[in-house]
């Protein structure tokens, strides 16, 4: 007698069910088309002017840009600065992240306050607690000087403002998801018998690689992308303490559009790279990414 | 290959909380033992004390002669599954099973060979043959959680710890892993300890069961002893359903207001007591003396059981009783409940 209920039961209509759950279709329209205008807007039309006006006046000129030795001098130095700066804060962000997510301590708050302050200071001000710290007329000026060390419009004060303004991008990558997971795993491989190290390459590591790749490629974008912080420290010593986004800005201000924009194209391609392979791992990884539990 | 363990007197506080308040209990070599209580009562933390993830406050856990405290936690080899099983996410089944083998020293370590064949071994002793690739999001939960067991197992454990060990899946796994679960200790025979809220589980399984209460134990014994002897008035209302009379005790009888409900007592405390009467132990009888009168309010089916809540006067909670093979009464008769049997205790 209840087989005899059942097909009608089951014969609901899946459309009916799906709209009930939505909302009405022109409320979906307008929400799909606010959202398109703004990406036009405001992400999208900046970077293709960037790429147009770099290719403003032809491939000679843009070649010619990016090849003069001030260009090339500041490309080297925002890679040598990014090699220094993000692979410091992946371990110093791993470090931070494990004491957090790992164990109860006193001062943990505050701990979490101070990851976040390179985000709530403005990068010029980070930039000017090094020059009081380091420079000539600084704290530790004098004993520098009398040292012959040179931190300030030097590689090291660009280093140390990078890795300032940095520091929060793996740390905060890997915290919630740390937290998430619990500490299970890492007590079932001790139990096992694992060395502490084991425990942390074999277990602990790759269970978030990939918040942690997430974090270095935004670590990354940022390290060469900084301009505040960077700034301030730099000097703008061309050839010598020039980056990339510290060598666009003088080419600006020299009214030399396109070889600025050249040079730019090449930040903005970076950014691209970033974008195109984080969408390309979770759309090759996409299950892996799920199964250890991030989003 | 299986110990002893002895826990002396063990004391542990979390921040403000004492979690375990002088507990002691001798487990034999090769015996199954269930802690059982409920939640809050300290049974993980002591769980997790014998593995080594806690350390007391006071007293010690011995494996054998051995006092834990000197012994690391990889020199303790305690196979631990935990209540979500923390399998390696990123490992497969053979390497999940395989890790505890591959994390020994150098010079301890089996080759890959031996380990291969040892994963396999396990695998059909947990009678999941062939799920070496397997990843653990690809398995159900009762797989899940015999490949959990498969890994403890692997190191050759001396003691056997699981906690909440069915908590996580549906009630018909949980009834074929737990006869499973017997059986692979009846064939094993490793010392094994695990935890449970869920009484049927504890007395079904286990050789021996202890309960816990407020972080101390409060009996220990066969499921024949606690079920049938409780110690205490916890143990009589954790274990089971029961119904709570207050009586007054005179002579050899059990007064409930002036009317005599239970007769033959041996013991000779007089006064205000707590009568608890399971609901298989009232019958419904036709003859007055020692008979407790009520109205039957309502009837329900419990699985095979028939039930009737019986109002009593000067009784504030309606009496369960079991109707087992009887004739059911009707809502609104009044009947006689005869107690066959029921546990004193003195009121507090």
């Amino acid at each position: 007698m209840s087989d005899a209920t059942l097909p009608s039961a089951a014969a609901t209509p899946p459309r009916s069910a799906s709209r009930a759950r939505s909302e009405s279709p022109v409320v979906q329209v307008a929400l799909i088309a606010i959202s398109l205008a703004f990406l036009l807007l405001f992400l999208l039309l900046p970077l293709v002017t960037v790429f147009v006006e770099a290719a403003a006046k032809g491939w000679e000129a843009y070649r010619a840009a990016i090849t003069e030795p001030d260009a090339l001098a500041a490309i080297r130095l925002t890679l040598l600065v990014a090699a220094i700066a993000v692979p410091f804060n992946i371990i110093v962000g791993i470090a931070a992240a494990w004491a957090i997510a790992k164990f109860e301590f006193r001062g943990k708050d505050l701990l979490i306050s101070l990851i976040d302050l390179p985000f709530s200071v403005s990068p010029v001000i980070s930039g000017l607690v090094f020059v009081l710290l380091f420079g000539a007329q600084g704290y530790f000026g004098p004993w520098l000087q009398a040292n012959d060390l040179k931190i300030v419009f030097a590689l090291p004060g660009l280093i140390l403002a990078t890795v300032f303004v940095t520091f929060p991008f793996v740390a905060r990558e890997l915290i919630p998801h740390m937290q998430s997971l619990g500490s299970a795993d890492e007590e079932a491989a001790l139990t096992l018998g694992a060395s502490p190290w084991r425990v942390f390459f074999a277990v602990t590591l790759p269970n978030v690689k990939w918040s942690l790749f997430y974090g270095v490629l935004l670590c990354n974008a940022r390290a060469m992308g900084e301009f505040g912080a960077v700034a301030v420290v730099s000097g703008k010593i061309r050839g010598l303490t020039n980056t990339m986004p510290l060598h666009i800005e003088i080419l600006y201000n020299e009214y030399m559009g396109a070889a600025a924009f050249a040079v730019a194209s090449l930040l903005a391609g970076l950014a691209l790279v970033t974008l195109v392979l984080k969408t390309l791992l979770e759309w090759r990884y996409g299950d892996a990414i799920a199964a250890s539990g991030r989003h | 290959m299986s110990v002893a363990v002895t826990i002396e007197t063990i004391e542990k506080r979390f921040e403000n909380f004492p979690a375990l308040r002088g507990v002691s209990l001798d487990i034999q070599p090769g015996e199954l033992v269930a802690l059982l209580g409920p939640s809050g009562s300290g049974k993980t933390t002591l769980l997790r004390l014998i593995a080594g993830l806690e350390e007391a406050d006071r007293g010690r856990v011995l494996f054998g002669e051995t006092d834990t405290r000197e012994l690391s936690l990889r020199d303790r080899r305690i196979g631990f599954v935990f209540q979500q099983y923390a399998l390696f996410k990123t490992m497969n089944v053979a390497e999940n099973i395989g890790f505890g083998l591959k994390s020994r020293p150098r010079r301890e370590r089996p080759s890959n060979e031996d380990i291969r064949k040892r994963v396999g071994d396990l695998l059909d002793l947990v009678q999941l043959p062939g799920l070496e690739k397997r990843y653990p999001s690809q398995l159900s939960g009762g797989q899940r959680q015999r490949v959990a067991l498969a890994r403890a197992l692997a190191i050759e454990p001396r003691v056997l710890l699981l906690d909440e060990p069915f908590g996580a899946l549906d009630a018909k796994v949980r009834k074929d892993l737990r006869a499973w679960l017997r059986e692979l200790h009846g064939r094993t025979g490793h010392t094994t300890v695990f935890v449970t809220h869920d009484q049927e589980e504890a007395l079904e399984l286990a050789d021996r069961v202890a309960i816990l209460n407020e972080g101390r134990i409060e009996q220990v014994g066969s499921a024949d002893d606690v079920y049938d002897h409780p110690a205490t008035p916890f143990i009589c209302e954790f274990l089971g359903e029961v119904n709570k009379l207050p009586v007054k005790v005179v002579g050899s009888q059990a007064f409930f207001g002036d009317r005599p409900v239970l007769g033959g007592l041996s013991q000779n405390q007089g006064g205000p007591a707590s009568l608890y009467v399971r609901p298989q132990h009232l019958r419904i009888v036709d003859e007055t003396p020692l008979a407790l009168p009520g109205t039957v309010e309502h009837l329900r089916r419990n699985g095979p059981i028939r039930r009737a809540e019986v109002a009593v006067e000067g009784l504030k909670k309606r009496l369960e009783v079991d109707l087992a093979s009887q004739v059911a009464p009707a809502i609104g008769e009044r009947i006689r409940l005869r107690i066959t049997h029921g546990n004193l205790f003195a009121a507090a």
